[in-house]
């Protein structure tokens, strides 16, 4: 009884679901109080925190809307745009791949920048191998792992490594920025280039330091609303939410730069 | 083909869904190879950091299905051929793998011979560092291979039975003298296709090997790491090595079929 229960449970949350998507059509009217309908967020994985706290603040002051979120790697993100997913809008973790998706005439609007990231030196807590500088993390016996430069937070580490003529030798180049901090935490490595809202995101896991050449490479995050949208003004209301004050105070909170 | 005559015929609708299930394999392969850049294919492949990624990836499975082999064949054997408490519980755990997420495995790897593991960290102190080396890929691969090796070879010794091995006893020969002349010739074939099986899931590891031994090109960046890495600049890259990696499974399993298929193994089977 308890397996049929379930069954119908999935049945009747699969219908749902189905019939969730036509009737909120004809409801996005363009009325600016009366939002109404479900927009689904495509944006990058460091914004997890931050655009989850963001959706919940949305749908509180606009209570007829639902914003449904997914999180990946930004070109991950891209290439499920460019492949026809449903998305509404779209939050890129650097311009490079915003580029790709307005190059595709997906978009709706002008992107708006709405926060900047640093790059910072993540180290297991009580800092085992004493790094202090970024030219530390060159050192010969440090275990230093860092992104590859093929995402963005590999691309920003090789425009710092040129800046300061450090030459790094990491043990690990690894595909995301959380593989990098996993790899800290698990203090595998004595040292990881991430975010600064990474460092802050993991609490006690990881101790930061903090070195004067990452304003050499910020990271600037791009929002849009996309074409191609069942409800175009909540689209466009949660772009401006994010780019407004309410959403400017949670991304400071979270280490974001002001764009 | 004479052998299904015999039958009863196989039901129509089974046949339909049969090849649905086919299509549903098959289809995203072929969209795959549909999206192959054949302009660019050779000097995307044959890339520095391409190269150097299959030739490491064939490196590691190659030793990966030594150390399956060398492990593989004494647990199938005691498994198979002694019974002892737990047995039933010891062979479930070393399935465990098969099914488990290699992520999982990754992490559990991690914990185990990572620096700060239950055995990484005596090791660290021996100055012997396996975590962001390739032994460490190694280790990923046989950790989630091996399950393929004993289990064919346990399931291939219990159907040949210990008749041979018997007989060969009662004629004076010593245990390891049945187990090199009489055991080892019959399971061979399983032996072949159990390798050559543990071999395509050693190319194929992933998740372990980014969990556990990091992403270094020519020491731990195997084929599927970089096409992974690829895909975030260059798709084209990234299907064309995709297709590399499933050229590269198809021979493998023809081979371990053709192996499966010897007088022996169809005997037994």
């Amino acid at each position: 009884m308890k397996r049929l229960a379930v069954v119908v449970a999935i049945a009747a949350l699969a219908l749902t679901g189905c019939a969730a998507q036509p009737a909120a059509e004809p409801s996005a009217s363009p009325t600016a109080d009366a939002l109404e309908g479900s927009i689904t967020v495509f944006a990058a994985a460091s914004l997890k925190a931050t655009f989850t706290d963001l959706a919940a603040q949305f749908e509180a002051e606009h209570p007829g809307t639902t914003v449904e979120l997914n999180f990946a790697g930004s070109s991950d993100l891209v290439t499920q745009i460019t492949e026809g997913a449903p998305a509404d809008v779209f939050a890129s973790a650097d311009t490079k791949n915003m580029t790709k998706v307005t190059d595709a005439a997906l978009n709706e609007g002008d992107p708006v920048d709405f926060a900047t990231n640093v790059l910072e030196i993540a180290v297991p807590p009580g800092n085992p191998a004493g790094i202090e500088t970024f030219a530390d993390l060159a050192g010969p016996d440090v275990k230093l792992v860092i992104c590859a430069p093929a995402v963005p937070c590999g691309a920003a580490t090789v425009t710092v490594e040129t800046a300061t003529g450090v030459t790094l030798t990491p043990v690990s180049e690894e595909s995301a920025v959380t593989d990098v901090l996993g790899k800290v935490t698990s203090g595998e490595a004595d040292a990881g280039l991430v975010y600064v809202t990474d460092v802050i995101g993991a609490g006690d896991a990881v101790q930061g330091v903090e070195f004067d050449e990452s304003s050499e490479a910020v990271n600037t995050y791009p929002i849009v609303a996309l074409g191609d949208s069942a409800a175009p003004d909540v689209a466009q209301a949660f772009v401006d939410f994010v780019a407004g004050a309410t959403g400017q105070k949670v991304l400071a909170a979270a280490g974001f730069g002001k764009p | 083909m004479s052998t299904t005559a015999r039958y009863a015929g196989v039901p129509r609708w089974v046949v339909a869904i049969a090849v649905i299930g086919a299509l549903f394999v098959v289809l995203p392969l072929a969209a795959m190879v549909l999206r192959v850049n054949w302009g660019e294919f050779v000097p995307l492949v044959t890339s520095e950091a391409s190269v150097s990624a299959l030739l490491l990836s064939l490196r590691t499975s190659l030793a990966a299905t030594v150390l399956c082999i060398v492990l593989g064949v004494p647990m199938a054997i005691v498994l198979a051929r002694s019974a002892f408490r737990g047995q039933k519980i010891l062979r479930s755990l070393v399935l465990l793998p098969l099914v488990l997420p290699p992520v999982v495995g990754g992490i559990a790897l991690l914990y185990t011979f990572g620096r700060r593991g239950l055995i990484g960290q005596s090791l660290d102190a021996w100055g012997i560092s396996i975590a962001f080396s390739t032994t460490a890929v190694i280790l990923a691969q046989t950790f989630v291979a091996l399950p393929f090796l004993v289990l064919s070879l346990e399931g291939a010794l219990r159907t040949v039975g210990t008749r041979y091995e018997a007989v060969g006893a009662t004629l004076g020969a010593g245990p390891t003298t049945v187990l090199r002349r009489i055991t080892l010739p019959l399971v061979l074939p399983a032996l072949i296709s159990g390798s050559v099986l543990s071999f395509a899931r050693a190319l194929g590891e992933f998740g372990a090997t980014l969990t556990f031994a990091g992403s270094l090109q020519g020491t731990t960046r195997t084929l599927p790491l970089e096409i992974y890495l690829q895909r975030e600049t260059s798709p084209d890259t990234a299907v064309a090595l995709s297709l590399v990696l499933v050229v590269v499974a198809i021979v493998v399993v023809s081979i371990a079929h053709q192996a499966g298929s010897t007088k022996y193994l169809r005997g037994v089977l």
